[in-house]
């Protein structure tokens, strides 16, 4: 950029009165800011003993939880759509045939990294029946990088543990301003007049 | 001959134990200004060790050290060895020696070998300003040591930046200097206090002119923020310490630390009346117990006080531009200080004729006169000195046609 770019907004610096020059103002101005924040409430969490409070639990980016149905069997039908979507690679399924008539396959085995996750929600979103969902738990830690592989397991705890204060639905369908649906159920509004700032669903596609 | 070697032993001993123990905690005390100023809480866990006693993270400084102490000490290679050493030591040290004339107190109603014991390392010593003068400069050298030592270039530039920052401070901080020692007759330091504490008007009321000069020059000196070029982390990573590791960069943070503390020192004595204080604790040289102990609290309260003001001010104002620091001490202070320095010379001959004849006291009407001289020399400096804070490159239109052309 040349200085005679046209683009180039110079800006003047004001002009000082008087008692500007005197550089006094300018001082207790300087001063009176800081004091007044010396005073002001601090805004540190302490951290272990005091949490941190999430405004919207529902769409915080957490730990993951595998959410169960009605049955209290793992939702997941091991379709792969959130090991596809994962940016990170982060999630290990092994499917096996369902020993439920109500779908051909269920996870064996679902093994979420925890080191790896980005918690981007990727996964959260592919899912096609809202058996992955990310909490608002955001403290995890552990001894070892094996602790840190959540199993299906200890995905199914975290739901056991959440689902009170974080039922399932899906957060990435909500609506602004309105807690989503439960999943399955029918779209709040005909179809073709939902509005237009709707996300697609994955799941209305769906037979 | 004894009785007086371990006198002074004793309150070597008292002193060096009060300042490292002061130093370390101003460093807690910096931290939770700083941090209270920046809307968080700042230290508060440290407290006694291996229990859960936190104590509001009173035991930090502890900590801190401890922590330096078994810091891995990196001596780089490419450093000039023997100055690379020296360099800290000699900061440390001539930082330390300042507080030989400088008094933490009155007197104990003691018989010591001399009379009552005085609460100064070296009581009576007749050249104390100058000693103040010339061991405060040696600081220099362990800046600019320091950084040529370092072989660094962000050492090289602080180290020559704060050379010159210092070496243009000197001389408004020795005019201040001299305007006090021309008004009280003595360069003695207890002597300074005594007279304030006699007439119970403080230097500042009566040449608050000197008082600002002094107070700026000490403030840069000491290389506390508004003037700190020496280190500005932000773009020079520390400065001329930026090598420096381990114990060696502990030696170099406390004395930052004892500058401080003996800029606030320096104010508070020679200005605001040192341990004196209106209807508290007296003025004479006999004292009291609870007179002695009280002396040493107000004149710990006002440091204190004082030293909280610098720690303010870090947060409040801008770091000066090279330039406009130089500015600053020759285009201003300077001149100021001179002002001062005259109006105290001509006040010591002609001010008590002068008063009588305006019918006013004398204290009150070299006050007036105080004042006076501060109000129409700031705004004299106001109008003629100009006050360049804008130094972006701009180059003018035709200028650049004329660069491209060439």
């Amino acid at each position: 950029m040349k200085p005679d770019d046209p683009h180039i907004q110079w800006q003047q610096e004001p002009k000082l009165g008087l008692l500007g020059k005197t550089y006094v103002p300018l001082f207790v101005e300087g001063l009176t800011t800081t004091v007044k924040h010396l005073l002001s409430p601090k805004l540190t969490v302490e951290s272990p003993e005091e949490r941190h409070e999430i405004s919207e639990p529902l769409r915080y980016r957490g730990v993951h939880r595998l959410n169960r149905d009605e049955q209290g069997r793992v939702k997941c039908v091991a379709c792969f759509l959130c090991a596809t979507a994962c940016p990170a690679h982060c999630i290990d399924i092994v499917a096996a045939e369902s020993p439920w008539p109500d779908r051909q396959k269920y996870p064996q085995s679902f093994t979420i990294d925890e080191l790896r996750c980005i918690f981007c929600g990727m996964c959260e979103e592919a899912c096609p029946v809202d058996a992955i969902e990310l909490t608002s738990l955001y403290d995890l830690s552990g001894k070892s990088r094996e602790e840190m592989l959540f199993d299906k397991e200890k995905l199914l705890s975290i739901y056991d543990q959440t689902q009170a204060q974080e039922p399932a639905e899906n957060p990435s369908q909500n609506h602004p301003g309105q807690v989503g649906r439960p999943s399955g159920a029918e779209p709040p509004t005909g179809s073709g007049t939902g509005s237009k700032t709707d996300r697609p669903s994955r799941t209305e596609g769906a037979p | 001959m004894r009785p007086l070697l371990i006198e002074a032993l004793v309150k070597i001993a008292i002193l060096i134990a009060g300042l490292m123990t002061a130093a370390a905690y101003l460093v807690l005390w910096e931290r939770w200004i700083a941090a209270w100023i920046q809307d968080r809480r700042g230290p508060n866990r440290v407290g006694i060790p291996l229990t859960n006693i936190r104590l509001f993270g009173l035991g930090q400084p502890l900590a801190d050290g401890v922590k330096f102490i078994f810091k891995e000490e990196i001596t780089p290679k490419h450093v000039d060895r023997f100055l690379f050493f020296v360099a800290p030591l000699a900061i440390f040290i001539a930082a330390m020696l300042a507080f030989a004339v400088i008094p933490f107190g009155s007197v104990l109603p003691v018989e010591g070998s001399h009379g009552p014991i005085q609460l100064v390392v070296a009581p009576g010593l007749d050249v104390g300003l100058l000693y103040l003068a010339a061991v405060g400069s040696i600081a220099v050298y362990g800046v600019i040591l320091g950084g040529w030592a370092s072989n660094n270039k962000y050492g090289f530039l602080g180290g020559l930046r704060s050379g010159a920052q210092l070496i243009a401070y000197e001389l408004p901080m020795g005019l201040g200097l001299l305007g006090v020692a021309v008004a009280t007759g003595s360069l003695r330091l207890e002597e300074v206090i005594r007279q304030q504490a006699q007439t119970g008007m403080w230097n500042v009321f009566l040449q608050p002119l000197g008082f600002v000069v002094f107070c700026v020059a000490v403030t840069a000196e000491a290389g506390r923020l508004p003037f700190d070029l020496v280190e500005a982390e932000q773009e020079l990573v520390g400065g001329y310490h930026t090598e420096y590791s381990g114990i060696k960069l502990m030696m170099y943070l406390v004395s930052e630390v004892l500058h401080m503390m003996t800029a606030a020192a320096l104010i508070v004595i020679l200005f605001l009346g040192g341990w004196h204080f209106w209807g508290l604790t007296g003025c004479s040289q006999e004292v009291t117990w609870l007179q002695a102990i009280l002396r040493v609290l107000v004149l710990g309260g006002k440091v204190l006080a004082l030293i909280t003001f610098f720690m303010l001010i870090r947060w409040s104002w801008p770091r000066f531009r090279f330039d406009q620091l130089m500015g600053l001490a020759w285009n201003v202070m300077l001149p100021l200080g001179m002002v001062n320095l005259a109006l105290a010379a001509v006040w010591l001959e002609y001010g008590p004729r002068l008063s009588a004849w305006v019918g006013l006291g004398s204290g009150t009407a070299q006050a007036i006169l105080g004042w006076a001289a501060l109000l129409v020399s700031w705004l004299i400096v106001t109008l003629i000195v100009p006050t360049s804070t804008d130094n972006r490159a701009r180059l003018e239109a035709q200028d650049l046609d004329r660069l491209v052309s060439h």
